[in-house]
């Protein structure tokens, strides 16, 4: 064994512009972040306040929640367009169920969103259906169930004002509402399931080269389906948790929300291609997005009609300065 | 140890395997020949579970056993190296070595400082030294090639199957995984070993399979076969008729012009290129000589302006090309065959009939609309041209073998009408017989006043091929032979440093 393989005298100096490209990239966010959280603070005498951080930080924990299953979606290299609809669907089944007890409240949700997730998972791992077309459908069949259920959005199902089930939503430590933490504990522990588990490592491989991770024997076709039903049950999730901080099923939240999680994932960079992700990433994601929305209702003079308009501007800024600071990457 | 009776595996329409058995011992190193489609890549998936047969046995340990999945394989104790690295590039090296059997803490989690050390022993122990941190992706496909070797030898193996492990390599990590092979053969472990470079097989394989169109040729110790033999089974040609034509396809030099047709100066990109310069001339075949990383590819992407460059002009007849713009140099009639044709040439989505004719949409068109009866034209005349083996034009790409997508590719470039065409290691990974086509066809090619730049790892190759050798180290050009100077030996010395 006398042959000593080193890597050839250049390849030192292209990591090294890698690793910095790649700490550019991945902290792009963070520092867009840095900055848009600085300029609102001095701009903004009320951004600061710390009513004003609450609420930002209970608004941001729902998107949180379902963008951390998405996250987890999209590393695999698949797309789940359905948790809009299976968040709007979470809520009402939660409000239906807080009538029969916080438990049910809680589960029905969870089981119901959790099994449309499921299903969605075996469609992409079993029949290698688009998971962009599958997860469309059942965005479509959840949204038409919720709209079955609740006699076209006509019939609001109501949480109960003596249920416990509404202190889930409205209760709070130090001001910070329950769902702040709650999404706090989930990326916690997702973090630690992407990064320090088999699964994880499974998630990665599948997204980065599924033939690969084939032939090396990893269980594919469970992870996808894994990951599915966890983006649904995850959705449900933040339906129940805004059901009971609104105390009642709202029918008409949700819509477009896909496209949010979507987006903060990829801003957080996660590669939409799959094979790369943090659940850090999209938490700052979830930050940037709604510090940015916060900032249009701090100018409050916005026509509401043109909010989304200035917050699309304003994330696409975001994209490009990420892009142009990743600039430096050498071809290969 | 491991072996198969009488299997048989049809795709639809195609026999793959037709009645093939084979057997390898404990301890043996067994070579399993044959021309691309003759049913290896078949049998290997039979033996490792990605297919399973639809008739006849496999045994391990003398048990009948039915692999439903490759993970069921891989539990049994059969590992795979397959000729394209199957590993996850954006992974780390470590991550990918011990890619679902990660070791664990206490609390069940992946226990990532223990990985790392015991990949950076491993990977040591094979003499690889490199940052296990790093994602795999960013290391040179040898070094890949070798990481994927060292996952597949460290899980307690029973048989290692390589298919084609060579071909990535360079010669001290072919070594390095003839030392591999020579362990895995005291230790007892069965290696079936597939290659088509007659050196290595006979350098370290006992026993030979050979198989030709699904069936089974010929099974025995390799010693008792002589090379020529084995050819001929391979090809199904007799004897006299290899000895005639010889080993590689290349005929004489060729008849060239006097001004060069492309002349590129003092090229230089960062650390990759140090004043690199090379002129062509109509008809004359250049070739890149140099080991893997000595900045070979680099250059043909830097004439091309795929590489972004700090200095250097590349003339073509004379005009300036504009430096880090691909289209212009194709304009000029510059084209690249790049050397990774699954990730940076071919669309295996797309017909045979559609990647032919996709560099050359613009001339093919008018007004933007697509003239299908001159598409139809030129795809004939090339498909007969250089003989591709299809069943009609609207075949998907994906599914012709690794020597005819090839040739598809020079199709693409060829319809263009280049005047200069950059080859970057153009028979990797072919079969002998398709190999020896490409290089009638790059002989031709050269023939009808095309200038050619060739770039390979094979040194027969380059000797038989070129008129004239640049040899390139570190980036920067260190000799340049011609005529009686196009030897091995001078090569060599070019190479390692010595005045040539």
């Amino acid at each position: 064994m006398t042959a000593v393989i080193t890597d050839p005298p250049d390849t030192a100096a292209a990591t090294r512009r890698e690793l910095m490209t790649g700490v550019l990239q991945r902290q792009g966010a963070a520092i867009a972040l840095v900055i848009v959280v600085a300029v609102a603070w001095f701009s903004f005498p009320r951004f600061g306040s710390l009513d004003n951080l609450r609420d930002l930080a209970l608004q941001s924990s729902f998107l949180a929640v379902i963008a951390l299953g998405m996250t987890f979606v999209i590393i695999t290299g698949g797309i789940d367009l359905s948790v809009g609809s299976l968040y709007a669907l979470g809520g009402v089944l939660a409000a239906y169920g807080s009538q029969y007890g916080f438990l049910v409240a809680l589960a029905l949700p969870l089981a119901v969103c959790g099994l449309i997730g499921f299903v969605n998972g075996v469609l992409v791992a079993r029949t290698k259906m688009a998971p962009f077309i599958v997860t469309l459908a059942s965005l479509l069949f959840a949204r038409g169930l919720l709209l079955a259920i609740t006699d076209e959005g006509s019939n609001t199902y109501r949480v109960p004002a003596d249920s416990a089930f509404i202190e889930l939503g409205r209760g709070t430590i130090g001001g910070f509402g329950y769902p702040v933490f709650i999404a706090l504990v989930l990326c916690v522990i997702g973090a630690v399931v992407l990064r320090r588990t088999r699964f994880g490592q499974s998630v990665f491989a599948t997204g980065g080269a599924e033939q690969s991770a084939l032939l090396m024997g990893l269980p594919v076709a469970r992870t996808k389906i894994t990951v599915y039903t966890m983006s649904g049950v995850l959705s449900g999730l933040a339906g129940a948790l805004t059901a009971a901080y609104l105390q009642s099923g709202v029918t008409v939240i949700g819509v477009g929300t896909e496209l949010d999680a979507i987006s903060v994932v990829v801003i957080g960079g996660t590669l939409l291609t799959g094979g790369a992700g943090t659940v850090l990433g999209t938490v700052i994601g979830v930050g940037l997005r709604n510090v940015i929305q916060n900032i249009i209702n701090q100018i409050g003079t916005l026509d509401s009609n043109y909010q989304s308009v200035v917050s699309g501007a304003f994330l696409l800024l975001v994209v490009v300065l990420q892009r142009s600071l990743a600039r430096t990457k050498p071809g290969r | 140890m491991l072996e198969v009776t009488d299997v048989v595996k049809e795709f639809v329409g195609v026999r793959a395997l037709d009645g093939v058995s084979f057997a390898v011992r404990p301890g043996e190193v067994h070579a399993l020949v044959g021309e691309n489609g003759a049913g290896k890549s078949t049998l290997i998936k039979v033996l490792t579970g990605v297919h399973r047969p639809d008739s006849g046995e496999v045994r391990l340990r003398g048990e009948v056993v039915s692999f439903d999945r490759p993970v069921r394989a891989q539990e049994a104790g059969i590992s795979t190296i397959y000729q394209e690295v199957n590993l996850v590039p954006l992974l780390s090296v470590a991550a990918n070595v011990f890619l679902g059997r990660e070791p664990k803490t206490r609390f069940g989690l992946v226990d990532w400082a223990e990985m790392n050390r015991r990949a950076a022993e491993l990977l040591g122990g094979y003499g690889i030294d490199t940052d296990v941190k790093r994602p795999l992706g960013t290391l040179s496909v040898g070094a890949q090639q070798m990481v994927a070797l060292v996952r597949a030898v460290s899980t307690d193996a029973d048989v290692v199957i390589m298919d084609e492990p060579t071909s990535s390599l360079e010669p001290r990590e072919v070594e390095t995984l003839f030392s591999v092979v020579e362990r895995l053969h005291e230790k007892g472990i069965a290696v079936v070993y597939v290659s088509h470079r007659m050196d290595e097989l006979y350098r370290i394989c006992d026993q030979v399979t050979v198989l030709r169109d699904g069936k089974l040729v010929h099974t025995g110790p390799l010693g008792d076969l002589s090379r020529i033999e084995l050819v001929s089974m391979m090809l199904g040609r007799s004897v006299n008729d290899i000895r005639e034509h010889g080993a590689t396809a290349f005929g004489e030099d060729h008849q060239a012009g006097r001004e060069p047709i492309l002349q590129a100066d003092n090229l230089s990109s960062g650390v990759r290129l140090s004043d690199v310069s090379v002129s062509i001339r109509p008809g004359e075949v250049v070739g890149l000589a140099g080991l893997l990383g000595s900045g070979r590819t680099e250059t043909a992407r830097a004439i091309v302006g795929a590489l972004p460059l700090d200095g250097g002009t590349v003339l073509v007849g004379g005009k300036a090309l504009k430096s880090g713009d691909v289209g212009a140099a194709m304009a000029a009639g510059v084209n690249m065959l790049a050397e990774d044709r699954k990730a940076e040439g071919i669309i295996p989505n797309l017909s045979v009939r559609e990647n032919i004719v996709l560099a050359a949409l613009p001339q093919l068109s008018r007004f933007g609309v697509v003239s299908r009866d001159k598409q139809d034209k030129i795809v004939d005349t090339f498909v007969k041209r250089l003989r591709i083996k299809v069943s009609n034009p609207d075949q998907l790409v994906s599914e012709l073998s690794g020597g005819n997508q090839q040739k598809v590719l020079l199709a693409r470039w060829l319809c263009t009408k280049p005047k200069v065409l950059l080859l970057d290691e153009p028979t990797r990974g072919i079969d002998v017989g398709a190999k020896a086509e490409v290089q009638a066809l790059i002989d031709e090619l050269a023939q009808e006043g095309l200038a050619v730049l060739l770039i390979s790892s094979e040194m027969e190759e380059l000797l038989d091929g070129a008129d004239r050798l640049v040899v390139l180290k570190d980036g920067a050009v260190v000799g340049e032979l011609s005529g009686d100077d196009l030897t091995q030996d001078k090569v060599l010395a070019a190479i390692a440093g010595e005045a040539p």
